[in-house]
């Protein structure tokens, strides 16, 4: 595939790297030469610099002949001018925009269309964030929850710990510990490593679990993993930023949300924004602050400033005086990996969140939700099974039939409102939801085949 | 200073009021009591220096300026007041001093309610009717003056509405055009005192009563045509149910019920903070007094407990002062807690009186955050009113006023008090002028009739005050206003 992306910034770069594996095109344009430079020397890719909005730029990246364009530059602005551009000049088929004003997104149904910015998918990274952090704080202990099929169905990565019923015994014993609860382990890793989960497989303490269940399950399955925690209450949020902004808005009502920024002015604005969020004035790493507010009877700490180096020290630092749970935004991959099974509970990486949307308009076969893990190494993915048992390659196959690549598991299938938490003899029906995991994305083309239609299907 | 303009718009509120005074005239004739030359002589008076004052300045073409509005609004309520209280002295029906005739006129004009007159039911017609007519004109000046044009010179309660845009109101001018303002304001009023006429009507008063008690009410006065108050139509109490309903009416902002009106919905009331404030003081209060009442065993049946109880908490609250019983009377700390709720009074932009909903619920707020503070010396804390972020600029002048009240207050206390009065009657007198409110306790429970004139005196400027917000009145005798 062609791909024009704007925009050569956190979410840009990662994008591209992110693609650029998986044999695309990539066009990546941007004003600043040297980030353009550098990215060209890491990654098999062009660069065209320049402004991303002008007609001349995009030509000059290849927008005639492109199949999708992805406008992630800072400005809301430029990104809609340019699908703009992208659509009216050169009849670019795919548009998709990053958006983050409420403004602009508030009116999307009415602003997106063909008649006014025909733009056909908008993005907005913190309201990706947001949602993300929002559903790890509504199941307490868990390390990942990623939504599927409108939030029927969700698949949870959580840690297994000594004291859970299930923790030492084969998975097949599932069934009989909850036996009113269809649940499904996807993947289970140990110690980095993935282990395909069989029936025999047994669960050892310590192991990162995700299992995908019925949204309404989830917490009766998680209790079989662990000594279920209790709900949170309190919540700390460090950073009044766009994201920390939104976490707060999102919690102020359910919990009882503290914000703490340094910029005086930034905490004004906010404190006039948000409603029951008490808006702190200060250094998040300042001991002497967060013993005055209680840090160790907070349960969620979020560091969600931009600046990864004092996300990481004010999340330590919080974790050693006190605070239950800490979860921490960090943007470079590096630190992720280094941080992760130390002090820090749960890294967030803004750049995964996002890429997930996005790639889900970039994988062949109707496809509908893309999570990715893991640093891009495994994907969750939903995709819509089309077709005729005869043309198709899944439909109309059970489970134990289809041909799936190595490291991959069927989950659950959602089918209208019903969720069916899959066996190996389940039958796949056309129009099914099938949802997905992939413990390795150098499979991912098996499986986009999988789910492309036939020639003889018209 | 537009002294010519001033005075071309004295003259023609001269000529303006003077015409009030037919309507009595009307009454007069009707019930044949022969004070119809009393109203006759000060129609003339009236309109004489009217025209003295206006016709040699007719032609001045100065447009007024805004510090020429604060003398405009103050020059409404006192030379009205002066002009207002001729009748009552010429009348030889009633033996009445000077002294007594002004107070009676400002505590009418300025809805307080408070009389001076201990025979009532006596009175000639066209007198009592011409009472009642004072406080309605009162109200609606208040109206008018107080939605439309008061928040121009940043003045009064309705000025906090405009900083910031809280409630449902985009703007203190609800029309473009002030005149238009006035006149939607004006049909609102109007539209209120007809029903409640009727209300009172229907609920078994005389025509007579049903419409001098109407304009009592929509103006939140309190004067009755009766020495009992509302108390003559103990036996009807569905009257009181309708005066408890009018009285709550026109304790809410009258921009509120211009902007329901437009909307056809009652959406901009749910939505308003003040309302949602002024709903739950009074339900408040009458749990409390209705509990306390109960336990006390005043009334003998619990549907009068509660008639009276929420009669009396909706009258003082609103600061109407329409009473059915001697509420001055009653057991323990009520009577004072009543008191007490006339300093909270009505909302802004409501012909009730008092320190304005408003400015409690933004004090309250204040006093909160200071809690807060106290205990997050780091938190960054806003004043909201209805989700919306309040400038520092408007929490600054409603402690500037509220110190300001209390100041005044405490002088006039004192100064009743050296007077010779005791202290409860000089607290209660002080707290009912200056509110708006009308009936005190102790000595002026009933009425001011005992006290001497000096005191009188002082009482007229503590209604002047409440009814003008005090910077109003206060920045007259301030010599930075009359510097050039």
């Amino acid at each position: 595939m062609k791909i024009i992306i704007l925009g050569a910034g956190q979410v840009g770069s990662s994008l591209a790297e992110n693609l650029v594996s998986e044999d695309n095109d990539i066009t990546i344009v941007d004003t600043n030469t040297s980030q353009l430079r550098a990215l060209q020397d890491r990654l098999d890719l062009r660069t065209v610099a320049g402004q991303a909005s002008h007609p001349d730029i995009l030509q000059n990246a290849g927008a005639q002949d492109a199949d999708m364009i992805i406008a992630v530059t800072d400005s809301d602005e430029t990104n809609l001018v340019a699908c703009q551009i992208a659509y009216t000049l050169f009849h670019t088929p795919t548009k998709i925009a990053r958006i983050r004003s409420m403004a602009y997104l508030s009116e999307r149904d009415k602003l997106f269309t063909q008649d006014a910015f025909p733009i056909d998918v908008s993005i907005s990274p913190e309201q990706i964030i947001t949602d993300n952090i929002f559903r790890l704080i509504e199941h307490p202990g868990s390390l990942q929850v990623l939504d599927f099929a409108d939030g029927q169905v969700q698949m949870v990565g959580v840690k297994a710990f000594y004291g859970g019923p299930l923790v030492g015994s084969e998975l097949k014993a599932i069934r009989e510990h909850i036996p009113n609860v269809e649940t499904r382990v996807a993947a289970i890793y140990r110690r980095g490593h993935a282990i395909i989960p069989e029936g025999h497989t047994v669960i050892e303490a310590d192991d990162e679990v995700f299992f995908i269940a019925a949204t309404k399950d989830i917490r009766a399955v998680m209790s079989e993993l662990r000594r279920i925690d209790t709900p949170y209450k309190r919540i700390m949020v460090v950073g009044g930023g766009n994201i920390g902004k939104r976490v707060a808005k999102s919690l102020e009502y359910n919990y009882n949300v503290k914000l703490i920024d340094h910029n005086l002015e930034r905490s004004e604005e906010i404190a006039n924004e948000l409603d029951k969020t008490l808006v702190i004035h200060g250094d998040a790493a300042d001991q002497e602050l967060l013993q005055e507010e209680g840090i160790d009877k907070i349960d969620v700490f979020c560091a969600l400033t931009n600046d990864d180096e004092a996300n990481i020290l004010s999340s330590m630092l919080a974790k050693r005086m006190g605070a239950r749970k800490v979860m921490t935004l960090i943007n470079r991959a590096a630190y992720v990996d280094l941080i992760q099974s130390g002090d820090i509970d749960i890294a967030i990486s803004p750049q995964q969140a996002t890429i997930g949307s996005l790639l889900t308009h970039i994988r062949r076969g109707d496809v509908v939700k893309v999570h990715s893990l893991r640093r891009g190494a495994a994907e969750a993915i939903e995709a819509i099974a089309h077709g005729e048992p005869s043309s198709s390659k899944v439909v109309g196959k059970s489970i134990e039939d289809i041909k799936l690549p190595p490291g991959t598991t069927i989950g659950a299938i959602v089918r209208g409102k019903d969720v069916i938490i899959v066996h190996h003899d389940t039958i796949i029906q056309s129009e099914d939801h099938v949802i997905m995991f992939l413990v390795d994305k150098k499979f991912i083309p098996v499986v986009e085949r999988l789910f492309q239609v036939g020639i003889t299907f018209i | 200073m537009q002294f010519f303009a001033i005075q071309r718009i004295i003259g023609l509120l001269l000529i303006i009021f003077s015409v009030t005074q037919l309507p009595p005239v009307i009454v007069s004739l009707i019930y044949d009591d022969g004070v119809l030359n009393s109203f006759l002589i000060t129609f003339v008076v009236t309109v004489a220096t009217g025209l003295v004052l206006w016709i040699p300045v007719s032609r001045s073409r100065k447009e007024l300026r805004l510090r020429d509005g604060f003398i405009v609004v103050v020059a409404f309520w006192t030379v009205l007041g002066l002009f207002g209280s001729l009748p009552l002295i010429l009348s030889e029906y009633i033996t009445i001093s000077i002294t007594d005739a002004i107070f009676e006129s400002i505590s009418g004009l300025t809805t307080t309610g408070a009389t001076v007159i201990t025979n009532i039911d006596t009175l000639p017609k066209s007198i009592l009717y011409y009472r009642q007519q004072l406080q309605w004109l009162g109200g609606m000046g208040i109206v008018v003056l107080a939605v439309a044009i008061m928040p121009m010179l940043g003045i009064g309660g309705m000025s906090l509405y405009r900083a910031e845009t809280p409630g449902p109101m985009k703007d203190s001018k609800l029309t473009p055009r002030l005149t238009e303002t006035a006149k939607a304001l004006w049909y609102i009023y109007l539209t209120l005192t007809i029903l409640c006429g009727l209300g009172y009507w229907f609920a078994g008063m005389s025509a007579f009563d049903a419409i001098a008690h109407s304009f009592a009410t929509v103006s939140i006065g309190g004067f009755s045509t009766h020495n009992a108050s509302m108390g003559f139509f103990i036996d009807k109490p569905l009257i009181e149910v309708t005066a408890i309903i009018f009285m709550f009416l026109s304790g809410i902002n009258f921009a509120l019920h211009f902007t329901s009106w437009r909307s056809r919905s009652i959406k901009a009331y749910l939505m308003d903070a003040e309302f949602q404030t002024y709903v739950s003081i009074l339900l408040f209060a009458i749990i409390i007094s209705t509990g306390y009442l109960f336990f006390k065993g005043q009334f003998a049946t619990a549907d009068q407990t509660i008639l009276y109880s929420i009669f009396h908490v909706v009258s003082i609250g609103t600061t109407t002062g329409f009473t059915t019983q001697q509420y001055h009377l009653w057991p323990g700390f009520l009577p004072v807690m009543l008191l007490f709720l006339s300093f909270i009074g009505g909302c802004a932009g409501s012909t009730g009186g008092g320190m304005k909903v408003i400015r409690f619920l933004l004090l309250f707020k204040q006093g909160k955050r200071e809690i807060m503070r106290v205990i997050h010396p780091n938190a960054v804390l806003s004043i909201k009113v209805g989700g919306k972020p309040l400038q520092p600029r408007v929490i600054e002048s409603v402690w500037g006023f509220f110190s300001v009240y209390v100041a005044t207050f405490s002088v006039m206390l004192l100064l009743l008090m050296f007077l010779g009065l005791d202290q409860v009657t000089a607290f209660s007198a002080v707290a009912a002028c200056m509110n708006n409110l009308g009936p005190g306790l102790n000595e002026v429970g009933l009425n001011y009739a005992s006290l001497d004139d000096g005191v009188k005196w002082i009482l007229c400027f503590a209604m002047l005050l409440g009814r003008l917000e005090i910077f109003t009145l206060l920045v007259l005798l301030t010599p930075a206003f009359w510097r050039q």
